[in-house]
C-alpha cells in the first residue's frame, strides 16, 4: 500500500486537498450561519448572537455541540429504514463535492514533490461537473420527504423536485450564453479568458456582456439551493419544516450544512462565470500594483478593530479571546506580506472577497424578501426566467455568429 | 490486474446488479434508485473510458432530470396499493422462451458477424477535444438525424399536453 502511494504521489495530494477543503469548507458553513444571523439581526435593528464569545464569534461552536448532544430520534415507521437514514448523508456529501472542482487561484506550488494548484482537481468539464452534482442534490431533499412516511415532509419532498427541475433549465440556459463567450468547459479557462480590460479600466468580465445571463443564474441559483423567496420545500407556515421534519439532531445538521454547503458553491460558481474568479478587478499595470497588498492591509484593518474591542468588551473571558484573535489576524497580515504568500494569497483573496459579496446577497434576500406563492413560483420560473435565458442565448450566439465572420 | 480493470469491474458489477434489483424489487421507489445507480456506474464507465463530457451529461440529464421526475411521479400515485397488488408475472414461461430464443438469434448474429463487424481497436488516448468532437459530430455530420429526433421529441411532448388538457 506505502509503496503504491510512493508511486502514485499526486493521489495523496489531492486527498490532502480535499481533507483540507473540506475542513475549510465546513468551517466557513459553521460561520455563515453566524454571519447570516448577525446580519439579519442588523437589517432588523437587534444585536443578533453576541453571549458565546465576543460579537457571538463561538456561537457556530455551541451550535455544533448542541445538535450532537441533541436526541437523535429515528423512526420506527419510516418507509424504508435506509433510505431514511442514508438521505442526509448523501445531501451533504454532494454539496460539498461540488467544491472540488473550483479553482481558488492560478498560482502553482510544489507539495510532496508534485506541482499543483490550488484546486483539488481540474478537469475539463468542471462547469459540467458542478451542474451535474448540483442536479444530483434534489435527491436528499426528495428522498428524505419520501422516506419519512409523514404528510408534511412528503409535499415538501414534491416540491423540492418540481422546483429544481424548472430551475435548472433557467441555470443551464444562463450557463450557455457565458459558454459561448469563453468557449470552454473549463473553470479555469472560463476565468483566464475574462483577464484584461475594455477601455483600460472596466475588467472584460462576463457579467457585462451577459448582464441578463448574471441575473437568471443567480436568481435561479437562489430556487435551486431552496432559499428565500424560494423556500417553499420548508415553508414552516404551512410544512412544519418540509422535507426534514422528521429528522433530529445530526441529521438534522447535516441538511442544514448541505444548505449552506450550496449557498458557498452557488456563490463561488456566480464569482467565477461571471465576476472574473480570482482575477482582481485592478488593471494589471504598474500604477495599480499597490492593490496587491490589500490582503494584507485589511487582515491589519480588522486586527486593529478586534484590538479596540479588546479594550472595550466587559466580559473578562470575552477580553482574553478577543486580543488572541487580534494577534492571529496581526500574524496573519505580517505573513501576507512575504512575498511566495503575497503572490499566492491573490487569488483566493478576490475570489474570497467577491464570492462574500454574494454570501451578503443571499442574505439580505433573505431578510428582504416574502416567500412566493406556488403558482407564483412556477409562473416565474417558467413564463419568465426560461425564456428570458433562451432570449440570451439567442442574442449571445447571434453576435458571437457575427463577429466570427 | 491492474488499477485500471479493478474499478472498470466494480463498477459493471455494480451496474449489473443494480439493473437486476431494478426489475426485482417490489417497491417502486427502491426500483427507482437502483436504476439511478445503474446509470451512475454506467456514467462512471464513461468517465473512464476518457469520456468526460458524456458522463457528466449522463449524469445531469438522466440523473438530474429524468429520474428525478420518475420519483416525482411515483411518490405522487398511490404507492400502498401498487405495492400489495400481485405483480403481472404469468406469462413466465412465455417470457423465458422470448428470452432464450433473442439469446440464441443474438448469439447467432454476432458468431456470424465476428470476422468483418469488428471493433476498431481502442485508442489509447483519449479522443481530444472530447466536448467539441461531439458538438461537431451532432451539429454538423449527423444534423438532419439529430433534428428529427429532437423533432420527434416535441411532437411527443406537445401531444402528452394536448392529452392532459382534454380532461
Amino acid at each position: 500500500m506505502s509503496e503504491w502511494i510512493s508511486r502514485h504521489p499526486e493521489l495523496l495530494v489531492a486527498g490532502l486537498k480535499a481533507g483540507v477543503l473540506i475542513f475549510v469548507l465546513l468551517t466557513a458553513v459553521a460561520y455563515m450561519v453566524w454571519f447570516e444571523r448577525k446580519l439579519i439581526a442588523h437589517i432588523q435593528s437587534r444585536w443578533g448572537p453576541y453571549r458565546v464569545g465576543p460579537h457571538g464569534l463561538l456561537q457556530p461552536l455551541a451550535d455544533g455541540l448542541k445538535f450532537l448532544f441533541k436526541e437523535d430520534i429515528i423512526l420506527t415507521n419510516v418507509t424504508s429504514r435506509f433510505v431514511y437514514l442514508f438521505a442526509p448523508f448523501l445531501s451533504l456529501a454532494l454539496a460539498l463535492l461540488a467544491v472540488a472542482v473550483i479553482p481558488f487561484g492560478p498560482e502553482e506550488f510544489e507539495l510532496l514533490g508534485t506541482r499543483t494548484g490550488l484546486y483539488v482537481a481540474d478537469i475539463n468539464v468542471g462547469l459540467l461537473f458542478v451542474l451535474a452534482v448540483t442536479s444530483l442534490g434534489v435527491y436528499g431533499v426528495v428522498l428524505a420527504g419520501w422516506s419519512s412516511n409523514s404528510k408534511y415532509p412528503l409535499l415538501g419532498g414534491l416540491r423540492s423536485a418540481a422546483q429544481m427541475i424548472s430551475y435548472e433549465l433557467a441555470l443551464t440556459f444562463a450557463v450557455v450564453g457565458v459558454l459561448l463567450l469563453a468557449g470552454t468547459l473549463s473553470l479555469r479557462e472560463i476565468v483566464d479568458g475574462q483577464s484584461g480590460t475594455w477601455a483600460g479600466f472596466l475588467p472584460r468580465w462576463h457579467v457585462f456582456p451577459q448582464f441578463v445571463a448574471f441575473v437568471c443564474f443567480f436568481v435561479a441559483g437562489v430556487a435551486e439551493t431552496n432559499r428565500t423567496p424560494f423556500d417553499l420545500p420548508e415553508a414552516e407556515s404551512e410544512l412544519v419544516a418540509g422535507f426534514h421534519t422528521e429528522y433530529s439532531s445530526l441529521k438534522f445538521a447535516m441538511f442544514f450544512m448541505a444548505e449552506y454547503a450550496h449557498i458557498i458553491t452557488t456563490s463561488l460558481l456566480v464569482t467565477i462565470l461571471f465576476f472574473g474568479g480570482w482575477l482582481s478587478p485592478f488593471p494589471d499595470t504598474a500604477a495599480w500594483n499597490f492593490t496587491r497588498f490589500l490582503p494584507s492591509v485589511l487582515t491589519a484593518v480588522l486586527a486593529l478593530l478586534f484590538f479596540r474591542d479588546a479594550f472595550r468588551l466587559t466580559n473578562q473571558y470575552h477580553r482574553v479571546l478577543t486580543f488572541l484573535i487580534c494577534m492571529g489576524l496581526a500574524g496573519l497580515a505580517f505573513l501576507l506580506l512575504h512575498p511566495t504568500a503575497l503572490v499566492l494569497a491573490q487569488g483566493p483573496f478576490w475570489l474570497l472577497a467577491k464570492t462574500g459579496m454574494f454570501l451578503f446577497v443571499f442574505v439580505w434576500t433573505r431578510a428582504t424578501l416574502p416567500r412566493f406563492r406556488y403558482d407564483q413560483l412556477m409562473a416565474f420560473g417558467w413564463k419568465l426566467l426560461v425564456p428570458l435565458a433562451v432570449l440570451n442565448v439567442f442574442v449571445t450566439s447571434f453576435v458571437v455568429a457575427w463577429r466570427a465572420d | 490486474m491492474t488499477f485500471y480493470e479493478v474499478t472498470f469491474y466494480v463498477l459493471a458489477v455494480v451496474a449489473l446488479l443494480s439493473a437486476i434489483l431494478v426489475i426485482t424489487c417490489r417497491n417502486p421507489v427502491h426500483s427507482a434508485i437502483f436504476l439511478v445507480l445503474t446509470l451512475l456506474s454506467v456514467a462512471l464507465i464513461f468517465l473512464q473510458l476518457q469520456a468526460e463530457f458524456m458522463a457528466a451529461v449522463q449524469i445531469i440529464v438522466y440523473i438530474g432530470g429524468i429520474m428525478v421526475l420518475f420519483l416525482f411521479v411515483i411518490m405522487l400515485v398511490n404507492l400502498d396499493v401498487a405495492v400489495r397488488q400481485a405483480p403481472y408475472n404469468r406469462q413466465r414461461w412465455i417470457a423465458g422462451f422470448a428470452a432464450l430464443v433473442l439469446l440464441a438469434e443474438f448469439t447467432l448474429f454476432i458468431y456470424q458477424g465476428r470476422d468483418w463487424a469488428k471493433l476498431p481497436p481502442a485508442a489509447a488516448e483519449a479522443v481530444q477535444p472530447n466536448t467539441e468532437l461531439i458538438g461537431r459530430a451532432l451539429f454538423q455530420n449527423y444534423i438532419l438525424p439529430f433534428e428529427v429526433a429532437s423533432l420527434l421529441l416535441l411532437v411527443a411532448m406537445v401531444g402528452a399536453v394536448l392529452m392532459a388538457k382534454q380532461r
